[in-house]
């Protein structure tokens, strides 16, 4: 019988995918000129799961690839082999093309890259060049392999009774044992206990192998490490070269006792039938997320998160004390009389901090330190300042701060675009920052940090910040202002022109910028998240970038307001000011569009009844809500302000559709729902409404023309 | 709001008219319906779809939404669509009062399932009626689009339009359907 073990290949995606990362940070931490044991063995173990794992599944190009990249670092490990910078360029370019050849077998198809067969050739030529070098430099070690060469040697293998439970193989063990060594014998001992005892999923037997092998015994043994806790593993070198005939008999023996219990393999799976549904939803969904993402990682795809137990404890308490809470008002409502009034206002007050602490915890599940998305930075500001000829340093801080998994994964891409820049063009030629003084190494800041309910994020340069004249200038050439207008503008000003569509300060379109993730997008994606964005630089000294991003997408801090019978909430951070609407202050310019007059500036004004086509109170009382959309004021009327209060926001799109001028709905206090504006779609609104009624007073007047026409 | 005795399952109508328990399940063979009246004129659903039956509360409006949508509930915490049926048949819309009966059902789309309401006169009955009992909706021509109608069932003497929920609600449609079915069921009677 077989097992599907296909049921298991998202595991092994994922766990692989999380070896990549880690055999990457180790790969940068690596210091050539002293080597870190710890860090080489991380590596090592690293690859070594990696190439365990493809095995098993029979992922034969990434086990191959793998098996020689782990040869090598075997040797570095050994002490055997000196490691480059070289050498560390190449372990990369290794680590990212695993990750292709994994995301390759993720979505069905074969793992073999063109960079596999390049990469591979590389590692034989490592390895033949390892093999000239070595004689020289450790002539004990050379006799030591001559003398290993006609070596046999027995092997004991007792492994406990629990090892198949653990998910290892032992086939696979021999079958891996025989690419080192030449399997003369097998033994194969049974201890079976009596039937009543006997459990399937228990290994009774142990073995005993006569290898013949020119390699060392670590090496051999080596096929032995998963299971080096589980297992007696006595290694016997044999001096007489007399070994004995191979019995077959026994050997197949044991291959077939051991065919038998690989079955137990299946009934140990944890969850299966949840890892299958989750194999099979991954696998509808990468299809679209690597034709949208081409060949990012993958990592931030996936749709789990691991949650700390102290989150899960702390959730558990939360939830007991609101059944506690629960049950108390549970019993003072059976029998309720008048003078337990002020026990019952106790318990609400209580279940309300209940609730607010449960919701707390139960955001900050979906909450994970920043660090996911920082992470992949060391490796891009490594590459792309080699790719420059630059020397960039990056820092980070603040890796434990804590965003929401939605707010996270949609940053990333404007986080890369915004570190990509510092580098390219913000940190200046080594050459000439000597000139300027400066550390012939540049240094790119990442810091994060929470302040007033928000994450900020700033990613600082000490480059040559931005050249206010060369703005003003391209902003001059490509129309986005006027001469005389350029000189008015402030710093500030000029430097969010950079956000401008069509707005680029490269040169030249190369491979690094240029690739169609402007800064104006950049500046939308934030703005998506309910975010902003801030340019501060000094000429010669660099620029910091500061995004301000809400800690969840689940809640919003809103201001209610009425317009009629109807309750609307707009999000607090585009209102900039509220204000009495008086009629005195409203002009109307050509096209019939109004504009309000607000100190010096003119802004446009949406009546909102009108937009949304519901009845308003009288316009005497009206207040005019200022809100700031894409740069651009808007005066909003509406009836009354009301409350302001953080609401939890619903969809209407999951059960409805997308409704212009309105970014989803609410819940409020007393049940009934309420609608959240979706300020730059009312602005848009507004535009269409004023055309459509255009349109009908233009069709009007031509019905009118037609009836005189007719009367006549 | 009418409530008329069951053969074949039981239900209970609550104090207000406003929650509906159906229990009881007829033979495997069968399909169960539950039928409303709109019109005088009975029409049902796969009962499968039903998820709840309540009585009308009062919707927050969408702006510019077209009138057959009133506007959209919570629906223990979420946002429910409320569609008038009436106004979707091209019916005369009247007046809701408290015994008027918002039908929640579960329609499948390519997007997966969502929950809408849909607002009738009363809620009728369930029958279980077999396959075989079911006549095919009068095929019209291209002129009316007959997709939302399983089929037509002679119940006790009456006439009951199944509706297929799925074709039914599938919102873009809905604003086309308004007066042909009226033609239809028209057509149909005579």
């Amino acid at each position: 019988m077989s097992i599907d073990l296909s049921q298991f290949h998202q595991v092994f995606f994922e766990e692989s995918i999380e070896g990549l990362d880690i055999m990457e940070s180790a790969l940068m931490e690596l210091d050539v000129a002293e080597v870190d044991h710890e860090i080489i063995n991380s590596i090592f173990r690293a690859a070594h799961s990696i190439k365990g794992g493809s095995a098993t599944f029979g992922f034969k190009s990434v086990s191959d690839f793998t098996h020689d990249l782990e040869t090598i670092l075997d040797q570095v490990r050994d002490g055997r082999r000196n490691i480059s910078k070289n050498d560390i360029d190449i372990f990369l370019q290794s680590v990212d093309c695993m990750r292709e050849m994994i995301s390759l077998l993720q979505a069905g198809e074969d793992g073999s890259t063109e960079s596999t067969v390049e990469l591979q050739k590389q590692f034989a030529r490592m390895l033949e060049n390892e093999q000239s070098e070595v004689p020289g430099q450790n002539a004990e070690e050379q006799t030591q392999q001559a003398e290993a060469q006609d070596c046999l040697a027995t092997i004991k293998f007792v492994p406990n009774k629990e090892i198949l439970q653990t998910g290892n193989d032992v086939v696979r063990m021999f079958l891996e044992l025989q690419e080192f060594a030449e399997i003369v014998d097998i033994k194969c001992n049974t201890a079976l206990p009596a039937f009543s005892e006997f459990n399937p999923e228990e290994c009774f037997l142990s073995w005993e192998l006569v290898v013949r092998s020119d390699r060392k015994e670590n090496e051999i043994l080596s096929c032995f490490e998963w299971v080096s806790d589980d297992a007696l593993i006595e290694y016997v070198p044999q001096t007489s070269t007399t070994g004995a005939s191979p019995s077959d008999a026994i050997a197949a023996q044991g291959l077939s006792s051991e065919g038998s219990t690989t079955e137990s393999l299946s009934s140990n799976s944890v969850d299966v039938a949840q890892a299958k549904t989750l194999a099979e939803k991954e696998k509808q969904e990468k299809p679209k997320a690597r034709a949208a993402t081409g060949n990012k990682t993958t990592a931030s795809e996936s749709g789990s998160i691991r949650v700390g137990i102290d989150k899960i404890d702390n959730l558990i308490n939360m939830v007991g004390e609101l059944v506690i809470t629960q049950s108390m008002l549970g019993q003072l409502g059976t029998d309720f009389e008048v003078n337990q009034l002020p026990k019952l206002v106790e318990g609400l007050g209580q279940l309300e901090q209940n609730t607010r602490e449960l919701q707390e915890s139960v955001m900050r599940i979906r909450m994970l330190p920043i660090s996911f998305t920082f992470s992949r930075f060391p490796r891009m500001v490594r590459d792309l300042s080699q790719k420059l000829g630059k020397n960039a340093h990056l820092e980070m801080h603040g890796e434990q701060t804590e965003l929401d998994k939605t707010v996270m994964e949609k940053i990333g891409d404007p986080l890369v675009h915004l570190v990509r820049n510092a580098v390219d063009h913000g940190i200046e030629m080594p050459a000439d920052r000597l000139a300027q003084g400066k550390n012939e190494t540049g240094t790119v800041t990442l810091n994060a940090y929470h302040q007033s309910g928000n994450v900020v994020i700033e990613i600082a340069d000490d480059g040559k910040g931005l050249d206010r004249d060369m703005l003003v200038s391209k902003a001059v050439d490509k129309g986005v202002i006027n001469q005389n207008e350029a000189d008015l503008l402030s710093d500030e000003q000029v430097f969010d022109l950079i956000f401008h569509p069509g707005f680029s300060t490269a040169k030249e379109i190369s491979d690094v910028s240029g690739r169609g993730v402007g800064m104006d997008v950049v500046k939308k994606n934030i703005q998506a998240l309910n975010g902003a964005v801030e340019l501060k630089s000094e000429k010669g000294a660099g620029s910091t970038i500061t995004i301000r991003l809400p800690l969840t997408l689940a809640i919003l801090d809103g201001q209610l307001v009425r317009v009629g019978g109807n309750i609307y909430i707009f999000p607090l951070v585009s209102i900039v000011e509220s204000m009495q609407y008086k009629e005195g202050q409203v002009n109307e310019i050509a096209g019939g569009c109004n504009v309000f007059r607000l100190r010096d500036d003119y802004v446009p004004i949406v009546e909102l009844h009108r937009a949304f086509g519901v009845h308003c109170d009288e316009q005497e009382n009206a207040l005019m809500v200022v809100v700031e959309s894409d740069g651009e004021k808007v005066g909003i009327v509406v009836d009354e302000l009301l409350a302001q209060q953080q609401v939890v926001i619903k969809s209407l799109e999951q059960n409805y559709r997308r409704v212009d001028g309105v970014s989803g709905a609410t819940i409020l206090g007393d049940g009934t729902v309420a609608l959240i504006l979706d300020i730059p779609g009312i602005v848009k609104l507004a535009g269409e409404n004023f055309k459509a009624g255009q349109a009908f007073i233009a069709s009007r007047k031509q019905n009118d023309l037609h009836q005189q026409q007719a009367v006549g | 709001m009418q409530v008329q005795g069951s053969n074949s399952a039981s239900t209970t109508v609550g104090n207000a008219a406003t929650q509906i328990e159906i229990e009881g399940q007829a033979g495997d063979s069968n399909d169960q319906y539950l039928t409303f009246i709109m019109a005088d004129e009975e029409y049902g659903v796969d009962i499968l779809c039903v998820q709840e039956i309540r009585g009308w509360e009062s919707a927050t409006p969408l702006p510019n939404a077209p009138t057959h949508i009133k506007g959209v509930i919570n629906l223990r915490g979420t946002i429910v669509p409320i569609i008038d049926l009436r106004q979707c048949f091209g019916l005369e819309a009247i007046e809701y009062t408290a015994v008027t009966v918002v039908i929640v059902l579960k329609v499948k789309t390519e997007e997966g399932s969502r929950i809408m309401g849909m607002v009738v006169d009363a809620v009728s009955d369930v029958y279980a009626l077999a396959q075989s009992e079911m006549r095919s909706a009068p095929d019209l021509g291209n002129a009316v689009n007959t997709d939302f109608i399983k089929g037509l069932v002679n119940v006790n003497d009456r006439m009951v339009i199944l509706l297929d929920i799925d074709k039914l609600l599938t919102l873009d449609d809905v604003k086309s359907i308004s007066k042909l079915t009226a033609d239809m069921v028209s057509e149909a009677k005579s």
